[in-house]
């Protein structure tokens, strides 16, 4: 209770001190704010990028593997070991597919851009993909309308193609594209399908795209030359190591590699991605901490010169208080009362700023930020402990001073 | 005894240089008495005062006060019985400035944890008392010397303590508003508080009922006042 209420009185001579000296505190918590606003933006840029990367590779599933020529990720120097490799071929896809026990479906593909022609209308650079029926569960590849290939088209080579969302705007408008031959590449293929909306990945309009029998791909593209990449949907996403072992093994029997040899293929996955973007955003994390840091440590020193200066100013006064019973540690409260009142008005300052500027870059670029309590209230917690810090020292100060001598400091 | 003085002594150290202040001041004070310090510039007055007040702490000897030994308190002790014990008025006022004549008074009672409703009730009380009720929230910038003083006698009494101290409580206002002060502070004593005032001025020593009379840090003389 007695706590409560002097503290009360520290929160009260804090404001008063921050009214009588608007400018001087402003100045002094410049530090702090700085620090404040560039965490609260840098942190809502993060956020914001997070955010939309999450979005862009949820297309790419936690529980499919991509079997392929490549590594996803790869330094400049490795790209010509990895040219050597010997091309994934439909007939290893094939063996994958029936080894494998883990799987839930394995599609093959290979994608070429063609032009899509109906009538007299045409979409350029639509992505062809050449793979089978198991492609819908593997890409998630939903037609919103007709029907996706069945195992008899892919077996038989029969010239059909499931369409994406854009290319049935722009070919056939309002009309019904079932069971119309359009023109992709200089052949004729009939439309069984078409797929849902799906919007962009990664840049890439996953609405502007054909499917079409992975053997029809190869007789129309002579496209025999080319490693396809064998995506594998696995029964569960916990499964996701033991299936990448799995399908690690299988490869290495097709290809008869003896264990001294190393992988002569790439299993690739979703969590590679995100590992380097992680990477990406640590830099930015950096700048952050750093720079918050920095200003956070400018600020307290700002904050402890005033406060030296304050108890200096206010010696008299604290002499009187002490003469009429307060002790040191009443004092000492009272100064720290008000290095946090200080601190953590530079921290709501600088909130407010962070809070402008990422609206404005919100409202100048395409990047979508992100504002969330926790670094709100995180950048607060930490202008108040820079108060607290800092202001230790000068609240000490003003506690150890004697009654009778700061009674006569005029 | 209220206070028990036993060879107090006081030495201030400037430097290499000792100044005695007080050398040796036996006194004993009883409730209720209205004692006046008197003695030329110098003589120790305002130090013996200050110890007291236990604003300040003795370099040797022993002191009292309510059958507590004084001189063997700590800093946080001695706050307490500064806040509790004892009320302190000085020449210069010594209020806030930045804090309204309500708030000046209340502040003993904040350093104690009295509640809020409790401390502005007995705030007001003193104010009325000292007959500043309607000033309550000037600042003391908006009051003259004399109100000024009666603020500050308020919230030396706000607490109830058992000694009031006066160091020269008039030396700061012209001789009109000085009596007025001196006649509070009478009310004070008839109310039954214990007053111990320094003053250089015999009329106003007068008003006691003891003079002690003060040279070279040494108890000259100390007497009855016969009126
Ligand atoms: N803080 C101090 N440091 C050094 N010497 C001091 C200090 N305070 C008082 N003195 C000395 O102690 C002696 C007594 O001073 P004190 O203030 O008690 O006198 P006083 O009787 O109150 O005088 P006055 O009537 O002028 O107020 C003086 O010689 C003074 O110079
Ligand atoms: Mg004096």
């Amino acid at each position: 209770m007695r706590i409560l209420i002097y503290m009360w009185e520290g929160v009260r001579i804090a404001f008063d001190a921050l009214k009588a000296y608007k400018m001087r505190s402003i100045l002094t918590t410049l530090g702090i704010i700085i620090g404040v606003t560039t965490v609260i933006t840098i942190v809502a840029l993060i956020q914001g990028l997070n955010q939309a990367f999450s979005r862009e590779i949820s297309a790419i599933g936690t529980d499919t593997l991509y079997i392929q020529k490549f590594p996803w990720i790869m330094n400049d120097n490795d790209w010509f070991k990895y040219r050597n490799r010997k091309n994934i071929t439909l007939e290893e896809s094939e063996r994958v597919r029936q080894l494998s026990t883990l799987s839930l479906a394995v599609a093959p593909s290979i994608a070429t851009r063609r032009t899509a022609k109906f009538q007299d209308k045409s979409v350029e650079s639509v992505i062809i993909f050449g793979t089978n029926a198991d492609y819908m569960i593997t890409s998630n590849a939903v037609p919103e309308y007709g029907r996706f290939m069945s195992e008899n088209d892919v077996h038989e080579n029969r010239p059909v193609c499931v369409i994406g969302w854009e290319v049935a705007q722009k070919l056939f408008d309002q009309a019904d594209p079932l069971g119309k031959r359009i023109n992709i590449g200089g052949r004729k293929f009939r439309v069984i399908g078409v797929l849902e909306k799906k919007g962009s990945m990664f840049g890439f309009n996953q609405d502007i795209i054909g499917i079409i029998p992975i053997g029809a791909f190869q007789s129309a593209f002579g496209a025999q030359r080319r490693s396809v990449e064998v995506e594998v949907k696995i029964k569960s996403p916990e499964l996701i190591e033991e299936a990448e072992y799995e399908l690690t093994g299988i490869m290495r029997r097709i290809r008869k590699l003896t264990p001294e040899k190393e992988n002569d293929f790439a299993i690739n996955k979703q969590s590679m991605l995100l590992d380097t973007y992680n990477k990406l955003t640590s830099t930015l994390w950096a700048v952050a901490i750093g720079v918050g840091a920095i200003s956070l440590l400018v600020g307290g020193i700002g904050i402890m010169n005033i406060m030296l200066v304050s108890v200096t100013e206010r010696t008299h006064e604290i002499g009187i208080r002490m003469a009429i019973g307060a002790r040191g540690r009443d004092i000492l409260v009272q100064f720290l009362i008000e290095a946090v009142v200080l601190s953590l008005s530079g921290g709501l300052i600088g909130v407010l700023v962070g809070f402008l500027a990422t609206w404005v870059v919100n409202l100048a670029t395409e990047w979508v930020t992100v504002i969330s309590p926790t670094n709100v209230l995180l950048s607060f917690g930490f202008a108040g402990a820079v108060g607290i810090f800092f202001g230790y020292y000068p609240a000490r100060k003003a506690a150890a001073l004697n009654p009778i001598e700061a009674l006569r400091y005029e | 005894m209220l206070i028990q003085l036993e060879k107090i002594e006081k030495i201030y150290e400037i430097g290499t240089v000792k100044v005695p202040a007080l050398r040796g001041v036996d006194l004993l004070l009883g409730k209720n008495e209205y004692v006046a310090i008197m003695g030329p510039s110098g003589s120790g007055k305002s130090t013996l005062m200050n110890i007291l007040g236990c604003l300040d702490t003795p370099s040797g000897g022993t002191y009292t006060l309510n059958d507590i030994n004084v001189s063997e308190m700590d800093d946080d002790q001695l706050a307490e019985i500064r806040n509790r014990e004892i009320g302190f008025v000085f020449q210069t006022f010594n209020l806030l400035p930045r804090a309204t004549a309500l708030h000046n008074v209340e502040l003993p009672l904040i350093y104690n944890g009295t509640s809020a409703v409790q401390r502005r009730k007995q705030a007001l009380e003193a104010l009325d008392q000292v007959g500043l009720a309607d000033r309550v929230h000037h600042k003391p910038n908006e009051l003259s010397g004399g109100q000024r003083q009666r603020v500050a006698i308020a919230r030396a009494l706000v607490n109830r303590p058992s000694i009031l101290l006066a160091d020269e409580p008039t030396g700061n206002l012209d001789s009109r508003t000085g009596d007025e002060i001196m006649e509070i502070i009478e009310d004070l004593h008839e109310q039954g508080h214990t007053i111990i005032l320094v003053t250089h001025e015999e009329y106003i020593a007068e008003h006691s009922n003891r003079i002690i009379r003060l040279r070279d840090g040494l108890i000259e003389r100390d007497e009855a006042v016969h009126k």
